[in-house]
């Protein structure tokens, strides 16, 4: 592990719900409203689970049935709170030895609503799986192969 | 090689992310890493030269020396593509949760 941190990416939204709402609609219904562009399923995503506790699954089901983990729930504070390991390299794999976290906080906002903040850190170690995968690979077809398949999910 | 390819390239080598993480302790000379690390001074420059290509680090002058520090929006492309596809998702969410009403 690191002790770098490049800088995590970090988004807020305010929505209307209140924070109880806010955080079971991203919770328990996040598979109401996750972009179902970025399925790893072949048959497309039908939903997302994301088991309410500490050490909980974080998965999606497609619609043939098959399940494709995306990490695992770290901590479930509802309603404030959700730590969630997202394991998915660069290269849009699952891999049970990276791990980057995502971090929603839900804020009480002035009119009853909430205001939703998200962080996603510990990106230094895409670069770190990158250095593994590195000595399997070793080509340079392989490396723009990488951060190549990353970003064409994104076109 | 693309820019990403650099960004990896640049972390694959062990001495240079040793010299990386040295750098995420605080800013340092070429001098400062030759003295903490068992690596040549001509090689920590040529390592430092692979990383500021990256986008990893970057230095400032001082004096006659230059002191070089860790760039925190390094891994650029990778962060700017995680920045909209995080925007996107809680766009998403948002359309959602915006049905509710407010209590």
């Amino acid at each position: 592990m690191h002790h770098i941190e490049p800088a995590p990416v970090r988004k807020t939204v305010t929505v209307r719900a209140t924070p109880e709402r806010a955080f079971d609609i991203f919770v328990a219904g996040m598979g109401e409203w996750w972009l179902k562009s970025h399925s790893l399923t072949a048959s497309g995503q039908r939903t997302v689970v994301v088991e309410p506790f500490a050490g909980g699954r974080w998965y999606e089901i497609g619609n043939g049935g098959e399940e494709k983990e995306w990490g695992r729930v770290l901590a479930c504070e509802r309603p404030r709170r959700i730590l969630l390991a997202w394991q998915l390299n660069a290269d849009w794999v699952f891999d049970p030895e990276f791990e980057t976290a995502v971090e929603v906080i839900f804020e009480p906002a002035v009119d009853g609503g909430t205001t939703v903040l998200l962080e996603h850190r510990d990106l230094a170690n895409y670069g770190a799986k990158a250095n593994e995968a590195r000595v399997a690979l070793d080509s340079e077809d392989g490396w723009t192969g990488l951060l190549g398949a990353f970003a064409a999910r994104a076109a | 090689m693309t820019y990403e390819g650099r960004v990896l390239a640049a972390l694959a080598d062990p001495t240079r992310r040793q010299i990386f993480e040295r750098l995420g302790t605080g800013r340092c000379s070429v001098a400062d890493l030759a003295r903490s690390l068992p690596v040549s001074q001509p090689a920590i420059s040529q390592h430092l030269k692979v990383l500021k290509e990256a986008g990893l680090v970057h230095d400032t002058p001082s004096g006659t020396r230059r002191i070089y520090s860790i760039d925190p929006a390094g891994l650029g492309p990778l962060r700017q593509w995680l920045d909209r596809f995080w925007g996107d998702q809680l766009a998403a969410f948002k359309a959602v949760a915006d049905r509710d009403e407010a209590i």
